[in-house]
């Protein structure tokens, strides 16, 4: 059985999150004590020797994303995404909750790699209970004077699930409508206030004051080679144990529901898990021995994404829950471009009437077209990605589908 | 309680502090009085229409009155399949309203929301944005005798 391995929530659990001191006792800042005895060209080497991937679901070489900072840019801002909406997701609610300090040394990390002075925390706007605690946090850490002179100030969203996207989160700590923007220029050439700008996911930032510490060898040494590390996932849906964890990337799908997860609950049959939030692929009990890491999962269609490990008993109804992500995709479409303004909307439509029984084998063969559309012609990730659960669905548990269209 | 304008005009400085400032109104009156949008565009240095268009994008600001207490109920795929549906209709029956509606004496507004974060205990509910997880239709009438 594969043990936990836990380098983000090394602390969880064990210091009080609400006490500076505590951190300190158990190591913190250490990390950007040597990073600050660094230069900033080695330290961006060592980052991307590593192999740190970005945990928000891109899954880029976080040191590389880095080096795209010009090096005698005068203002740069770093930003980090805590803007997590993905259903089934709340891995950086708890990184955070257990550990704020680990998150505001990863940022000053950041900071000294690409000399900026200012970061930024973007919160989503359903946790206003870890803004305060970000913010005692941050007081903590000024009033030690252990940020130097890199400020982090919090800014919370406000419920749009498109601010995950990095361009509509920028735009929204601009203070307008969260709409993504054309790229490029990527955020690490013009980003916040048209200024360079590295834009990294919680977990990203987290884990850099261990790397920092440790070396990159021994991260590169851990989990998968190509996706090394941890990865924290979120067990939801009919698994037994709904739980938070962390474990090394070469944990199996199957590691993950039965061994953590207990297996599925009140003793009934697997029929899917969906990984990594919403917008990711519904996997079969056939791919279950794949690996967790981003590109295992791509080769099977699937996306490690968020982590979130939504699990799916035999009774339960794909075309009705396929459905009702389609209105998620809808709703939140930002309606910035046509193919996703329209498309959601057209998905949605055409999964209803699947839904009451009421639709033709044209009717899956225009959604079948539609998703294709939607995945090349989309203007970000949010459309992109929207297909995805039908397009999965369709390929893994096409019997549910025919089972309601109408006789022809 | 402080005045509109007084809030507002805090952020003043805070570059692209509108959303904060919008924030920390709805905190204090629990929607965004009509006057909001006119002083935030001023002291922002943009028109009503892009203040405006701010306040409705985000599905946690709300330009109409809302009740006292603002539940939220998750209809997320998580929450989807635990019941959140049932625990819907429980919510509209105990309040005898719709989902999107205030009740009569403005004490309870119904919203349905997409995920809040707490998928380990589905189906979740929030009132005035604290959690309540595990939630079970029977449960409705104690959670709203909880709000006085």
């Amino acid at each position: 059985m594969i043990e936990e391995k836990r380098i983000v929530l090394r602390n969880a659990d064990l210091i009080n999150p609400e006490k500076i001191e505590d951190y300190l006792q158990a190591g913190g800042y250490q990390g950007l004590v040597k990073a600050r005895s660094m230069s900033r060209p080695d330290l961006i080497a060592e980052i991307k020797k590593s192999n740190l991937r970005g945990r928000g679901g891109a899954a880029f070489n976080c040191g590389l994303k880095w080096s795209f900072v010009p090096a005698d840019a005068q203002v740069s801002y770093v930003v980090c995404n805590f803007d997590e909406g993905e259903p089934g997701t709340y891995k950086d609610r708890i990184i955070v909750q257990k550990d704020p300090q680990l998150l505001l040394e990863g940022m000053a990390i950041c900071g000294h790699a690409v000399n900026s002075k200012q970061g930024y925390i973007y919160c989503r706007g359903e946790y206003p209970y870890v803004v305060e605690l970000l913010n005692l946090a941050i007081d903590q850490a000024r009033g030690k004077g252990i940020l130097g002179d890199f400020n982090i100030e919090v800014r919370m969203g406000g419920g749009a699930y498109v601010c995950g996207e990095e361009t509509a989160l920028i735009e929204s700590i601009e203070g307008h409508r969260g709409e993504p923007r054309f790229k490029p220029p990527f955020p690490g050439v013009a980003g916040l206030w048209a200024q360079p700008t590295v834009v990294n996911n919680v977990e990203t930032f987290s884990n850099l004051p261990s790397i920092v510490l440790n070396g990159a060898e021994w991260f590169a040494a851990i989990g998968a080679p190509n996706y090394p590390g941890t990865k924290v996932l979120t067990l939801t849906g009919d698994v037994a144990n709904r739980v938070s964890i962390e474990v090394p990337t070469t944990a199996t799908l199957r590691e993950v529901i039965y061994d953590f997860g207990g297996g599925i609950k009140e003793g009934k049959k697997f029929k899917a898990v969906q990984v990594g939030g919403t917008s990711g692929g519904f996997i079969p009990e056939s791919m279950l021995d794949t690996p967790i890491d981003f590109d295992s999962m791509r080769s099977i269609g699937a996306t490690l994404g968020t982590g979130a490990v939504f699990v799916m008993d035999e009774t339960r109804d794909i075309v009705d829950i396929t459905t009702r992500i389609a209105k998620f995709f809808e709703h939140e479409s930002c309606g910035k471009c046509n193919p996703c303004r329209e498309g959601t909307f057209r998905a949605y439509e055409i999964m209803r009437k699947i839904n009451k029984g009421q639709a033709s084998v044209q009717d899956i063969e225009n959604l079948t077209l539609l998703s294709q559309v939607m995945e090349k012609a989309c203007l970000c990730g949010l459309g992109q990605a929207a297909p995805s659960p039908i397009l999965t669905t369709l390929k893994h548990f096409y019997p549910e589908y025919q089972a309601r269209l109408q006789i022809q | 309680m402080a005045t509109i304008q007084d809030i507002i005009l805090s952020f003043r400085d805070k570059p692209g502090g509108i959303i904060e400032a919008y924030h920390a109104v709805q905190k204090a009156y629990n929607y965004l009085p009509e006057e909001t949008i006119a002083v935030a565009a001023e002291t922002f240095g943009v028109s009503e229409a892009q203040a405006f268009g701010v306040a409705t994008f985000y599905s946690y600001l709300s330009v109409a009155k809302r009740g006292k207490y603002v539940i939220r109920m998750c209809e997320s795929a998580p929450c989807h399949i635990a019941g959140a549906e049932a625990l819907i209709k429980a919510f509209e029956t105990a309040l005898r309203i719709k989902a999107g509606e205030t009740t009569a004496d403005g004490k309870f507004t119904l919203e349905l929301t997409e995920c809040v974060g707490q998928c380990q205990g589905t189906p979740v509910i929030t009132i005035n944005s604290v959690p309540y997880v595990n939630m079970n239709p029977e449960q409705v009438p104690a959670v709203l005798a909880l709000c006085q």
